[in-house]
């Protein structure tokens, strides 16, 4: 058995050694430093850091311009049932495409993000807000749609490369709808064209034949 | 893209942040210090009135001799008592031990704050932390958040517990550790009450800590409190007697029981640079090494902070304490502390000796509290550094290392004594007083956990 | 010589026999305490300061996580299988997600695999990192270890954030692959945090391994025969510790480990020292594998595409999947009837089946000794308790 070549106490004494140069090396270099002094001081986030979701808006109106269609997957697949919405109704009582009331309980949501991911419409984002001291345990914690509601333009402030993919996806989305619509219309232009040509060409046949 | 890619390869990489506000400590500073020059000079003005001349006088007298300054203060304010009172001698006499006291215990209670924001600010750093910074410039005015916080606690008295035993033992703590501050040598005619035996009324006094932290576990009728006192009256049992015996070589070559006729052996340096301090010979540093490893378990410091032991007993005897209790408490192991370190400096480290020739133009009370000073901040160093030791382990090293160690250092003293020191003196006790480290300490553990572990590797 | 062993006394043979001499004392550590990494707690009895018996007590954290599991959607478990142990979530996701395609034949894409790897590995450096800061404040080393590794474990927290968008609570990886590709820049800021290990490493090795205090404190202490620990299905470093091999990446090579070389390092006595040893040598080894999978790692999509998000039914089976977490054998057990929730879901927690032996661990050490030895078997109480 090989014995530790070293006498009693020296390895204590490099202990002190390791902490001594930690003592001075804070003071000489902040990098060293575990903490930071928070109000003051505060840690930049990465991009996908997240912590609350947010419902997006598009242009200056954040009632009009949700993109929230109120379709309800969100809710459905929140792991701790955070999210409550109430569908909108348009005046003959028929389900509208928008949420009559948005309501995520900040004490129950855990920041997993699975709203977003689920999301279809790319209508509800995550946040990397952190600061949403409440001063009570029930109503304040919850936030309504019109605290939820961030324009589309924050949504580029925070997370700059996500943003303009969605903004892309979108675009290309709606260009696709326009397309698919518009090739619908021709159709059926050319549909009702060749009708009326069938229905202009017809009654004349029995009289020439 | 926000990645906090590091710019250089350092160790660890770290992580990008905002720059800290800057501080103006100076104007800070130089306020404070304006508005205490000033009040302090309005003050004497104010009093001088009473017995024109004296205590102006002797502001003036004491600044122009700032080493035995504090000597000229208080002689100056009892003459300005019997002038401008009249008070006769009983009185004087009084008006003298108190005013020496009143500093004394002044002096303590502000190193006592100071070193609670030091300690924790060491601690801080020396674990890569800002520390507290939240009150006052450096987070200075802490102590007086904590004992505002402290003193507005409330005062609980477990169920069950003896009351009045638990009301008392933290007085009980508080007094023997003051006393002993009335002991210490700070300067050339500065110690309180000049005892002849001064060593051994303060092994006296350390000895009556026992009894308080006993009766503190005892009567908070909790089990962490009772295992707590009992490792406290185990562990300050066997490490008086290294501490004594320490002591002991000092007495032995110094000739007295006095600390302050100690400190005057210590005088002079030889070839005209190396101060003749106990801790420059052979047996006077091992003896010293001896006497700080006791001083730091006889005070409860890390890494012999057993009857707190944290980890295991959530604060040991202290668990029910709280409020003002609990601060008189801790009150009480700090002044502990300056105590100890006090003795270490004046049996050990020459006391208010300057450690070169040069240097006898700052004060010799300064000397005394920096030296006193970089020994607490040495145990803190300490805190910061080691892990606890068990209770076991605590008793046998005491008993089977630091005993015969300490009876060493007698052996040792005496031979330096009758070689008459110089070279034949280091040839001599050198090997006395490290025959322990060499001898007995590799076997306090076992070889087993002497043994350099290798270990093998698996492909599968 | 051996001065300072004490005497344990075994159950049945203590002079205490006869009450009317002493008393055994019987104390309560926990739920609250400051030691028992959580909520907790040991009802020792002892004799002065030795441990004659102690019963552990669990389940002040219960948080129904397994029924709960068994009413949601299979995906809305992952976040919650973050909180198990919640200093490695990353590989408490891999666990579930690996059960679920076992039982769904989901394929991974190779680049997803890599990825799956390296936070895998990313996961046991800062688990085992902590575990050593953890160790010695159990010791009473004031918190200077746990700060130093703070700061190292900090580094890779950081790559988790910009990864994931969570530090802790990961949530990551998804049935068929990973959420989402590499921020531009991670594989290069992985790479210096990688880099930057062996450093620390040196430095704790030195600074934990020739300490006097922690060297007496550690060795000889808790040791268990390693016939009892196979019988009581203890997995991990405590194993490897008693000098057994096994190790999930070797045995069950799950993932893409069989295309890595790394060694299992292996102790003698199993006690804590060799524990804390063996945690040391494993992170130099993790390291190896992610020099090799970072150096390796493939273009390629992240998830399958045919992995659905929502809607998600698995054909009706049943799947048992593990994988070696930092901890030890972390297993899921699933059962589908083709409904969206899972019919069973079952978790075999490491920490909890490790501390199966803490008594026979402690029995004849000191109440100090316990805090140490619990501390050794490095457990989470989100995990013991789930």
């Amino acid at each position: 058995m090989r014995k530790l070549k070293q006498l009693p106490g020296v390895g204590l004494l490099k202990g002190m050694l390791v902490t001594g140069r930690n003592f001075f090396g804070s003071y000489r270099n902040p990098r060293r430093l575990v903490t930071v002094s928070y109000p003051e001081q505060r840690l930049l986030l990465p991009e996908s850091s997240r912590n609350f979701p947010f419902l997006v808006y598009d242009g200056n109106d954040s009632v009009e311009g949700l993109r929230c269609v109120a379709c309800k997957t969100c809710e459905r697949e929140c792991p701790s049932g955070a999210i409550r919405i109430v569908q909108a109704r348009d005046e003959n009582g028929r389900p509208a495409k928008h949420p009559e009331r948005f309501e995520i309980g900040i004490d129950a949501c855990m920041g997993c993000q699975i709203c977003a991911e689920v999301c279809p419409f790319d209508a509800i984002k995550m946040d990397s807000d952190y600061e949403h001291a409440a001063t009570g345990r029930t109503r304040p914690m919850v936030h309504n749609k019109l605290r939820l509601a961030k324009s589309n333009t924050y949504y580029h402030r925070i997370k700059p490369r996500e943003a303009a993919e969605v903004d892309a996806r979108l675009e290309m989305e709606r260009f696709r709808k326009e397309e698919a619509r518009r090739k619908r219309e021709e159709a059926a232009r050319m549909k009702k064209e060749a009708a009326a040509k069938a229905a202009a060409a017809k009654p004349e046949a029995p009289e020439n034949s | 893209m926000a990645v906090t890619i590091p710019s250089d390869a350092a160790p660890p990489p770290g992580r990008t942040s905002l720059a800290f506000p800057a501080r103006r400590p100076g104007l800070t500073l130089a306020a404070a210090a304006g508005v205490l020059v000033v009040g302090t000079t309005l003050l004497v003005l104010l009093l001088d009135r009473k017995a024109p001349g004296i205590l102006t006088g002797a502001v003036v007298e004491a600044l122009a001799h700032p080493a035995t300054a504090p000597l000229i203060l208080k002689a100056g304010v009892l003459g300005w008592l019997a002038e401008g009172w009249g008070l006769g001698e009983p009185w004087l006499g009084l008006a003298s031990i108190s005013l020496s006291l009143f500093t004394i215990v002044a002096v303590f209670m502000g190193l006592f704050a100071l070193t609670s924001i030091v300690e924790r600010k060491v601690l801080a750093r020396i674990q890569n932390r800002y520390g507290p910074n939240r009150a006052g410039l450096w987070g200075l005015l802490q102590p007086v958040a904590d004992g505002i916080k402290m003193l507005t606690k409330e005062d609980i008295v477990p169920a069950g517990g003896d009351r009045w035993m638990h009301l008392l033992a933290p007085v009980m703590l508080a007094v023997p550790a003051f006393l002993v501050l009335a002991l210490l040598p700070y300067g050339p005619g500065m110690t309180v009450v000049e005892l002849g035996v001064g060593i051994l009324f303060f092994f006296a006094l350390g000895a009556s800590a026992e009894v308080a932290v006993f009766m503190a576990g005892w009567s908070s009728n909790n089990k962490y409190s009772l295992l707590g006192a009992m490792r406290a009256i185990a562990q300050m049992i066997s490490y008086e007697m290294p501490l004594l015996l320490a002591a002991l070589a000092v007495v032995m070559l110094a000739g007295t029981l006095s600390p302050t006729l100690m400190v005057e052996a210590q005088a002079g340096h030889a070839f005209g640079f190396v101060p003749q301090w106990f801790v420059f010979t052979p047996w006077g540093l091992v003896g010293f090494v001896l006497f700080f490893i006791a001083a730091l378990a006889e005070s409860n410091r890390s890494p012999f902070d057993l009857p707190e032991g944290e980890s295991e007993l959530v604060a040991g005897h202290m668990t029910e304490y709280s409020g003002f209790r609990y601060a008189v408490f801790f009150l009480a192991e700090y002044i502990g502390l300056f105590g100890i370190c006090g003795f270490a400096v004046a049996l050990f480290l020459g006391g208010w000796h300057a450690p070169l020739p040069v240097l006898d133009f700052i004060p010799g009370y300064l000397w005394f509290f920096l030296k006193l000073y970089g020994l607490v901040l040495l145990a803190i160093w300490i805190r910061g550094t080691m892990p606890r030791v068990r209770i076991d382990q605590l008793l046998a090293f005491s008993w089977l290392f630091l005993i015969p160690t300490g009876f060493c250092v007698l052996a040792g003293a005496a031979l330096w004594h009758f070689t008459g020191g110089g070279w034949l003196g280091w040839l001599v006790v050198t090997p006395v007083v490290t025959a322990p480290y060499f001898l007995l300490l590799p076997r306090l553990q076992s070889a087993e956990a002497n043994a350099l572990r290798t270990y093998r590797f698996s492909e599968e | 010589m051996n001065l300072t062993r004490a005497a344990p006394w075994p159950a049945g043979t203590a002079p205490f026999a006869d009450p009317g001499e002493t008393e055994l004392l019987e104390l309560s550590l926990g739920p609250q305490h400051p030691s028992t990494h959580g909520v907790f707690r040991m009802n020792a009895l002892l004799d002065g300061e030795t441990v004659v018996r102690l019963q552990p007590v669990f389940g002040y954290l219960h948080r129904n996580h397994e029924q709960l599991a068994e009413r949601m959607s299979y995906l809305a478990s992952m976040p919650f299988t973050d909180r198990l142990d919640y200093f490695c979530s990353l590989t408490n996701n891999w666990a579930y997600a690996l059960t679920v395609e076992k039982l769904a034949g989901l394929e991974v894409p190779e680049r997803a695999e890599y990825l799956r790897v390296i936070l895998a590995e990313l996961t046991r450096l800062q688990n085992h990192t902590v575990f050593l800061g953890f160790l010695l404040g159990d010791m009473g080393a004031w918190g200077s270890v746990l700060m130093y590794g703070f700061r190292q474990r900090d580094a890779v927290l950081d790559l988790f954030e910009a990864l994931t968008g969570s530090r802790m609570m990961c949530d990551y990886l998804r049935f068929g692959g990973c959420r989402c590709d590499l921020p531009p820049g991670w594989a290069a800021a992985a790479r210096l945090v990688v880099d930057s290990y062996p450093g620390f490493l040196d430095e704790m090795e030195q600074l934990l391994t020739e300490n006097e205090i922690l060297r007496a404190r550690t060795m000889g202490i808790g040791g268990v025969e390693a016939k009892r620990l196979v019988n009581a299905g203890v997995s991990g470093p405590l194993l490897r510790a008693a000098g057994l091999s096994h190790d999930l990446r070797k045995v069950d090579r799950y993932g893409i480990y069989d295309r890595f070389s790394f060694r299992i390092p292996l102790g003698e006595k199993g006690d804590v020292y060799d524990r804390l040893m063996i945690r040391l040598l494993e992170m130099r080894e993790s390291l190896n594998i992610l020099d090799s999978a970072l150096r390796d790692l493939p273009e390629g999509p992240v998830i399958n595409p045919q992995a659905k998000l929502r809607n998600f039914r698995p054909p009706a089976g049943e799947a048992y999947g593990r994988i070696e977490s930092p901890k030890g054998e972390l297993g899921f057990y699933l059962i589908s009837d083709q409904s969206p929730q899972p019919y069973r879901y079952r978790v075999r927690p490491p920490s909890l089946i490790n501390l199966t032996l803490l008594e026979e661990m402690c029995v004849g050490a000191k109440i100090a000794d316990v805090m140490v030895i619990l501390g050794s078997i490095d457990i989470v109480l989100g995990e013991v308790d789930r």
